[in-house]
């Protein structure tokens, strides 16, 4: 048995902020959604606890797309650009050893899975997906190439802008989260069912990446920053003692 | 002070599979040939060595075939294998996390596991033993967070403090896993008159 105190809970989610399950113009959800109400609880063990991945699981290349696919001697196709940022919490502290995953189009904007049918031709060098953990200051970065808009079945003529999938890992399990950046002046951003399920214009603007020059590699890679925040948590601190834990 | 906001959520879309397990995806020789989340056990893992497998349905009876299930739970003795857990070290031999797909062509998934040990709830009382679920897919907004629960755990379930503040009581079989030997089914249900309850955890 250790001594230290139990973590204390999360900050409630703001459902508000986060798009709500049912949205008809993003119409795949319109049978997705749950229509009851979710039950809320403290969080426990189970929600406070989450599982945690070493350092040592991420291979060298994990974190470059631009070659974890690539033939020798080869990289993928595209503009290159370095992707890099923090991941934070409510309060702004950095959440160090974390996992973040990351996966996206080519640069045409095909993806490499057989349910992907876009004319657009696959990348020999690039598979369009990676991974990192986060640094003990909570940062993190990655190499990829600029993936291209796509078309998708929902009304006749949705293209989605361009965009890169990403999936976090906290401390806690309650921490959860996969999203999607996008791009700083992209037209797309402000026609896409799926962006636009987010309620605010606010909201949606901090999915959206700045270009940064400061971090731009000269004559290789520009840069884009992106920050995430995961939910706060309450310091044990204030807390009354949890009898039993 | 000056909180942030959470980012917020969005869909993980059908494509998922290429982040998250992209040896299923057919991304040969990705992150070392193996999904991270494909084996929970990875070594004399104490405790009942349990299958948990089932559907998820969408709202027209459908099974969903490109949908991403992980799960978190307890060693067999309640511990979590997790930095933030203070009350003692976990089985070495059980990740307590897993991550499958759906299948492309049924619509199955599948944890090999093994049965977790209660933990105890904010005031120190006892839960019933409890999987703790997280579904993502294409159509899914924010991803959803439900609970397995054993249907051969009577006794634990009948005294558990979260089972008990459900009020709708009809509801409750949308959490209980169906025991058949060693596998236990749970098929989750998005929406209808078997809506599987979903939590704010
Ligand atoms: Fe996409």
């Amino acid at each position: 048995m250790t001594n230290s105190p139990p973590p204390g809970t999360f900050f409630q989610r703001d459902f508000t902020w986060h798009p709500p399950a049912l949205t008809p113009g993003y119409k795949t959800s319109v049978t997705r959604a749950p229509q009851r109400a979710r039950i809320a609880y403290d969080n426990t063990v189970t929600e406070l606890t989450g599982p945690t991945f070493g350092h040592n699981i991420i291979g060298e290349l994990d974190n470059d797309l631009t070659l974890n696919y690539a033939r020798p001697g080869h990289s993928a196709q595209g503009p290159r650009i370095i992707v890099h940022g923090h991941v934070l919490d409510e309060e702004a502290r950095p959440v160090p050893n974390v996992l973040v995953e990351f996966w996206q189009a080519n640069a045409g904007g095909r993806y490499r899975h057989k349910k992907d049918s876009y004319l657009a031709p696959l990348d020999p060098d690039f598979g369009g997906c990676g991974r990192t953990v986060t640094d003990a200051e909570g940062r993190y970065h990655f190499r990829t190439i600029l993936p291209g808009p796509y078309p998708w079945p929902n009304g006749v003529n949705d293209w989605r802008p361009a965009h890169i999938h990403f999936s976090l890992f906290g401390h806690g399990f309650a921490q959860r989260l996969i999203t999607q950046m996008y791009f700083e002046g992209d037209p797309h951003i402000d026609i896409c069912p799926i962006l636009q399920t987010i309620p605010s214009k606010a909201a949606i603007d901090t999915l959206v990446a700045r270009l940064d020059m400061n971090h731009t590699v000269p004559m290789d890679a520009r840069a884009y920053r992106m920050d995430f925040v995961l939910r706060g948590q309450r310091q044990t601190l204030f807390e009354n003692k949890m009898e039993g834990m | 002070m000056r909180y942030l906001k959470e980012t917020p959520s969005q869909t993980a879309g059908p494509y998922v599979h290429i982040g998250c397990v992209p040896s299923f995806a057919g991304l040969e020789g990705m992150f070392g040939g193996r999904d991270l989340g494909d084996k929970m056990i990875t070594g004399d893992a104490k405790g009942e060595r349990i299958t948990l497998t089932g559907h998820v349905h969408d709202g027209t009876g459908m099974a969903i075939r490109d949908a991403l299930l992980e799960i978190w739970q307890a060693d067999a003795a309640g511990l979590y294998n997790s930095p933030q857990e203070r009350r003692g070290a976990a089985d070495p031999h059980f990740t307590g996390w897993g991550r499958q797909p759906t299948d492309g062509e049924t619509g199955r998934y599948r944890f090999e596991t093994i049965k977790p040990g209660p933990v105890p709830w904010s005031d120190g009382r006892m839960q019933a033993p409890h999987i703790l679920v997280w579904i993502v897919a294409r159509g899914i907004n924010m991803g959803l967070a439900t609970r397995v629960y054993f249907d051969d755990e009577q006794e634990a379930n009948a005294a558990d403090p979260l089972l008990a503040r459900i009020e709708h009581r009809d509801r409750i079989p949308t959490l209980l896993a169906r025991r058949e030997g060693d596998t236990y089914h749970f098929d989750i249900h998005l929406q209808g008159p078997d809506e599987t309850i979903f939590f704010d955890i």
